[in-house]
């Protein structure tokens, strides 16, 4: 039984990398970075919500200040990009200290409201402190700086921002599998216990918190250099809701289906805007009420409990640590 | 300084309008309406059609706008929302969410995001003399009406049998259904309710604001921040919050101009620091 399920996971593992080093020659380049980019993304938010119990309606305020300190970095210093996206990556963790400190005290929907109101307060920001941010016109012409390499080609650039992603990707695999994440789940599932138990709940969902923002901003400073720009649309709440979309249509406290919602919405979007559908809330509100309404335990989670269900020997019901329950928490769903 | 309060209290008479509409459907639902926004969008939107296609004018949508939103709401409440009692409240917050998106982008797709215009009615297009000053008689009626309105509401909620089952089915539902009363009865109009009121402050808005589908978007963030500061699960936080928000801001607006969008949200994040379950909400929802 353990070999089987060592024998799993470095297949499927295995297949995930190949997939990500092919997918340059298999679509548009610039469109597989902005996959890579939203699956870390989305990973960031999964990390809360899956794991925590949190969901955060304001990650667009880590994945944006980065997308920004990133651009500015690149752009006013001449520094190699790497150095540009490590650094908005730590903006946006210490950015997320005084924000997860106030958000944290709160959990089910009061958090969504004040991580969202506190993004909110992020995009005002950046709009109005137009001398560093440029407003409403955005960071332009985001230099791709590294030692004087060529990286102009999206496609070798593609292959110049993989490695962020991938050691993004494996930060949240490891967290999530650490004697750490075991408390976050345990905290999800009833914090009383957990605080009886004698943790520190909120300094627990504190550091969470912040390795999320710091996930997200890795993965907006890459998308940054991608695009060459940072617009006021990196840091607005549509924004955070497409990151949380992508979660619960991959399938909620799975971080695989996190990086498969991101690959499906980003070339939906691709998609749509090709074919001169500017719209896209049309289409992507309907998937969000269909998959809240009928679909809830997203395409990963439905496809492993398909898995799990059928009888096949001494198969294994499911990976012991990614036996994260669909709905969020318990302890949040009673308000009384 | 007075008018501009008086300013203050105007706008904050729509995020009061707004408020009261989302904490009576959280407390009667447990569903935080993200669409809110949209239906106040909807209710600019309807002033408009109605006299641009049908000649009706504001007196008439004044009325017509919020009974049709709330026919809506009823028919929204009975076909998605119901379906996700007993689940993570999560869940119709993301619901709502993707029904913003769908209207907003409907209504941009029909209408493109360049502002509407709608004229003020006649009667009320002159200034009023307010003592210490002048001022615009459209807004001092908005300001009345929604006073009366949250007044009303308040009266009914304290003072009526009906407002006494809605009450105690916010607050303990699991002991008002135990004293034989079907509380899920009154989920329905309560929910169609709530969005009445948001269309009634989007008509009110169609002759003071630009009308595009954004518009709602944008508000009902400051309006989420406004019920955290009043309390989630307070009536009377929530109106109360909207007004002493609207002040602040105006008055914000006035001596640190760089930070007016931002004042609310800082106050908001002042609030929790102190009291978490925000100034009239009980200790609820913290876990």
């Amino acid at each position: 039984m353990i070999i089987r399920l060592l024998a799993r996971r470095p297949v499927a593992l295995g297949i995930g990398l190949v997939v990500a080093l092919a997918l340059p020659w298999l679509i548009y380049p610039p469109v597989a970075m902005d996959i890579m980019a939203w699956a870390l993304f989305a990973v960031a938010v999964d990390l809360l919500l899956g794991y925590g119990g949190l969901l955060s309606f304001g990650h667009a305020a880590f994945w944006g200040t980065s997308a920004y300190t990133t651009g500015l970095i690149a752009l006013h210093t001449g520094l190699p990009f790497p150095v540009a996206i490590v650094g908005g990556a730590l903006a946006a963790a210490v950015l997320a200290v005084p924000i997860g400190y106030l958000a944290v005290r709160l959990s089910g929907i009061y958090f969504a409201m004040v991580t969202l109101a506190f993004a909110q307060m992020i995009y005002f920001l950046v709009n109005q402190w137009r001398d560093v941010t440029g407003g409403e016109n955005g960071l332009q012409g985001v230099p791709r700086e590294f030692f004087g390499m060529d990286l102009s080609d999206p496609f070798f650039f593609y292959y110049a921002g993989l490695p962020f992603v991938l050691f993004g990707l494996w930060a949240a695999w490891r967290i999530v599998r650490s004697p750490f994440g075991q408390v976050l789940v345990s905290i999800r599932d009833n914090p009383s216990r957990a605080r009886a138990l004698g943790y520190p709940v909120d300094r627990y969902r504190l550091l969470a918190f912040v390795l999320s923002a710091a996930l997200a901003g890795l993965a907006g400073g890459v998308f940054a250099i991608s695009h060459g720009f940072a617009s006021l649309h990196d840091v607005y709440w549509t924004t955070s809701g497409q990151a949380v979309m992508m979660v619960i249509l991959g399938g909620i406290g799975t971080l695989w289906g996190a990086v498969l919602g991101a690959a499906l919405i980003v070339t939906l979007n691709d998609y749509l805007a090709t074919a001169g559908f500017e719209e896209t809330g049309i289409v992507t509100g309907v998937i969000f009420v269909l998959i809240v309404m009928l679909f809830r335990k997203g395409i990963w989670g439905t496809a492993r409990d398909l898995l799990a269900s059928r009888p096949k020997g001494d198969e294994p019901a499911a990976e012991p640590a990614a036996k994260a329950p669909a709905e969020p928490t318990e302890a949040v769903a009673k308000r009384s | 300084m007075i008018e501009q309060a008086f300013n203050g209290l105007v706008g904050g008479a729509f995020y009061a309008l707004l408020a009261l509409g989302l904490a009576v459907i959280f407390g009667m639902l447990g569903v935080v309406n993200f669409a809110h926004g949209a239906f106040y969008m909807l209710g600019a939107f309807g002033a408009f059609i109605l006299l641009d296609s049908f000649g009706i004018g504001f007196w008439a949508a004044l009325v017509i706008v919020p009974v049709l939103l709330g026919l809506a709401g009823v028919v929204l409440e009975r076909l998605l929302i119901r379906r996700l009692s007993g689940l993570d409240p999560l869940y119709g917050f993301l619901l709502t969410f993707g029904l913003a998106l769908i209207l907003q982008d409907l209504v941009r797709r029909q209408y493109g995001v360049q502002s509407q215009q709608y004229a003020r009615p006649e009667l009320l297009d002159g200034t009023l003399n307010l003592g210490l000053f002048d001022y615009p008689a459209y807004q001092v009626f908005v300001l009345a009406l929604s006073a009366v309105v949250c007044g009303g509401v308040w009266l009914a909620l304290t003072r009526t049998k009906i407002g006494m089952i809605v009450r105690a089915s916010t607050e303990k539902p699991e002991l008002t259904r135990a004293l034989g009363i079907d509380v899920s009865r009154w989920v329905t109009p309560v929910f169609g309710f709530g969005i009445a009121l948001a269309g009634l402050a989007g008509v009110l808005a169609a002759p003071m604001r630009a009308i595009n589908p954004l518009m709602g978007g944008d508000l009902i963030i400051v309006v989420f921040a406004v019920v955290v500061i009043g309390g989630l699960g307070s009536v009377f936080g929530s109106v109360a919050a909207g007004f002493l928000i609207g002040v602040v801001s105006a008055l914000g607006n006035l001596y640190v101009p760089a930070l007016s969008q931002t004042l609310v949200f800082i106050l908001m994040a002042a609030v929790l620091l102190w009291r978490p379950a925000g100034l009239f909400g009980r200790q609820e929802g913290l876990v």
